[in-house]
């Protein structure tokens, strides 16, 4: 019942939504949901229902490990949302507003989902319900964007389903009822086909591997995340590729349990670096700072996705390493946002001097900048260690090679852009420009908040929250 | 029933190329649409001797879906787009008919290392399903206009389709119809999506989505 009110509470408030007819106190509905919402996934953290093995839909320990980070981002980007749909109200936000709420509703789907199919329809589903949200600005650039992502993202969307489809054609082969749950395919193991499951196995990884944004998946993110306002690109950066990640753990651990787990940590690893490579060197060329935070995702999902073939421990990282980049590149997500609408653009060309134009966003975009690039003590840095100390243990000494030196690079790169973005006179443009954005309270506070919890990630990371991971490690790895 | 189901198949895999060769948008529109009424037919050739009510739903969804809907959806935004022929596709039309027959012969070919069930056996499902998936990925790569490329993602998607057929007894009724019905709405916001560019834009030519690089 709590899995299922999870998915009904933010459902039931697009509703609401939908039929609201003030365009000015609509957005409201966002931050009230997502309280809700977070109330009630912080609450079944801290008291975990039990699940029964043959359900499509349960807060199972993965779901624990993830879904409240996505519910906390959700709740602190509804809060930005209020403001940023007052500055915009000539356009109307009744489709944003309920898309938002859908999108969280499928993203508990999706986490919850413990049916193959179930996982993607939920999956495909977000990947609709985001279209609006993409085109929210109605220029030409963003249809450019949306129609990019559509095709591209419903290419690898539709890989996914026959993946899915050579799964449970697996499962068939090997004597299976047509269960599709995780549960049942893992416990079939060593009896599903193997030529079937390396089949699914590159399918899926194609699939939830474009949701997810890892090279050479990624063409669509730049665009979209260069086009889409700062709440849209937060949320898709860490709630969306989140999902697709959790589904990769939970595919990885059947195509490990049918005895292939060697091949799928190989192909994790290097698709993983070369994630890390792709981005850290199209970081190192970018002139736009919003394109800046996609190959910043990128790199990022290229990290978890090291962490994901490096065995229960590098798993545990992961987790940690979701949570840690959800908050950190939520803030920045949300601070870019507030230099686009001061300045007027996203490209260096004509962006400089912020540092004077909006004082707090600049400063927490560096500090954000830092705390992204691994420096201590955010969250990013502590969960990246845990990803080497795993990757040594593994005896992957030539990764952490090159983990290094893309994050090196990434340095430079997110450096690079940051300062020339914070630093200079800014141009006379910006200070005269039509209506001025002011920092409010509202603009500035919420991706304080996110960086104050990647702080706290990092210096106290909870140890409820540990517990969850480990849980969710041994929910991964049944017989280590 | 195996051999009519097989000749379906057959057509199926012969709409492709008929598809990769066809550079006026109207007849390849037609070619997809003849090829979603053949998918439709497909579950009830398949499970001829137990009929029930979910698989004629399946089969009568598709054939409205696939045959008629999205093609009269197609068919519309190319009347609005005023558009009738794809001018200089980025993989001219001799090169991806030869990269399509390749990709047919690599398909059944790659379906015989693929084990099958024993009442799977002689069904030309698999190859027919890669082939069209490979097809789907030509016309999406070598067409510029948005109409040919739907139609391409439209073909990747029958592709899967077949491939469903072999499960379609194992999947509970819940996939089946999420998977119809998402499947559809991704074509139907695709279609507003084309109304719009078209609106933005003044034309379906993908060529001019290039504001976006580095």
């Amino acid at each position: 019942m709590n899995a299922l009110l999870l998915i009904i509470i933010p459902l039931a408030g697009a509703l609401l939504a939908a039929i609201w007819k003030d365009n000015r106190t609509r957005p409201w509905l966002l931050p009230v949901f997502g309280l809700l919402h977070a109330v009630l996934c912080v609450r079944l953290v801290f008291d975990r229902p039990l699940v029964s093995p043959g359900d499509w839909l349960g807060f199972d320990p993965l779901a624990a490990a993830v879904l409240p980070a996505v519910s906390l981002l959700f709740l602190v980007c509804g809060c930005y949302a209020v403001p940023y749909l007052q500055t915009r109200q000539e356009r109307p936000n009744r489709v944003f507003v309920a898309s938002l709420l859908i999108v969280l509703g499928l993203l508990s789907a999706g986490h919850q989902a413990r049916h193959l199919g179930l996982l993607w329809i939920a999956t495909e589903a977000v990947t609709l319900a985001t279209v609006p949200l993409l085109h929210f600005n109605n220029t030409p650039r963003a249809f450019e964007a949306t129609w990019k992502y559509l095709l591209v993202g419903g290419t690898g969307i539709a890989l996914s389903l026959l993946g899915s489809f050579c799964l449970g054609y697996s499962s068939l082969h090997g004597g299976g009822e047509g269960d599709l749950t995780f549960v049942a395919l893992m416990a079939q193991g060593a009896e599903l086909s193997r030529p079937w499951v390396l089949a699914a196995w590159v399918l899926l990884l194609v699939g939830y591997g474009t949701k997810m944004g890892l090279a050479p998946m990624h063409t669509w993110k730049p665009d979209a995340y260069g086009e889409a306002s700062g709440i849209v690109g937060a949320i898709l950066a860490g709630g969306v590729t989140s999902v697709a990640f959790t589904a990769i753990l939970r595919i990885r651990s059947v195509v490990n349990s049918a005895g292939e787990g060697l091949v799928a940590d190989r192909t994790l690893l290097a698709i993983g670096l070369f994630s890390m490579a792709a981005a850290a060197l199209f970081l190192l060329g970018t002139r736009n700072y919003k394109r800046m935070l996609a190959y910043s995702s990128i790199e990022h999902m290229g990290i978890l996705s090291i962490g994901a073939s490096l065995g229960p421990l590098g798993v545990w990282a992961a987790l940690f390493h979701v949570w840690s980049n959800c908050f950190t590149k939520g803030s920045l997500f949300l601070c870019a946002g507030n230099i686009r609408r001061a300045s007027g653009s996203s490209s260096l060309d004509d962006v400089r001097g912020m540092a004077h134009v909006v004082p707090r966003s600049a400063a927490l975009f560096v500090t954000g900048m830092f705390a992204v690039t691994a420096c201590p003590p955010f969250g990013p840095f502590f969960s990246e260690l845990k990803v080497l100390g795993a990757a040594l243990k593994t005896g992957h000494a030539w990764a952490v090679g090159g983990f290094l030196i893309c994050l090196l690079f990434a340095f430079f790169g997110l450096s690079r852009v940051v300062f020339a973005v914070v630093d200079g006179r800014p141009r006379p443009a910006a200070k005269a420009g039509g209506v001025r954005f002011r920092e409010t309270f509202g603009f500035v506070a919420p991706p304080l908040l996110l960086l104050a919890f990647s702080l706290w990630l990092g210096l106290f990371t909870p140890s409820i929250l540990q517990v969850t991971w480990t849980a969710a490690v041994a929910q991964l790895f049944p017989n280590p | 029933m195996i051999s009519a189901l097989n000749l379906l198949v057959g057509l199926a895999m012969g709409l492709n190329l008929v598809a990769l060769g066809s550079s006026r948008l109207p007849s390849l529109i037609r070619t997809v649409a003849v090829q979603g009424v053949a998918l439709g037919l497909m579950p009830l050739l398949l499970e001829s001797d137990r009929l029930d009510w979910r698989i004629i739903l399946v089969a009568a969804a598709t054939i409205a879906g696939k045959g008629f809907v999205i093609p009269g959806l197609l068919r519309r935004a190319m009347r609005a787009a005023n558009i009738e022929r794809e001018i200089n596709p980025f993989i001219g039309l001799v090169p991806s008919l030869l990269l399509g027959a390749g990709g047919t012969i690599a398909a059944v070919v790659l379906a015989g290392a693929l084990p099958l069930l024993p009442e799977h056996a002689g069904l030309l499902l698999i190859p027919g399903s890669l082939a069209s998936v490979l097809t789907g990925f030509i016309l999406l790569i070598g067409r510029s206009k948005a109409i040919s490329q739907v139609c391409g993602y439209l073909v990747l998607e029958n592709g899967i389709y077949l491939f469903g057929l072999l499960l379609i007894k194992a999947l509970p009724l819940l996939v089946e119809a999420g998977v119809l019905l998402d499947l559809t709405v991704g074509i139907f916001v695709l279609g507003i999506i084309i109304d719009r560019i078209q609106r933005a834009f003044d034309s379906l030519d993908t060529r001019k989505l290039t504001a976006l690089h580095e």
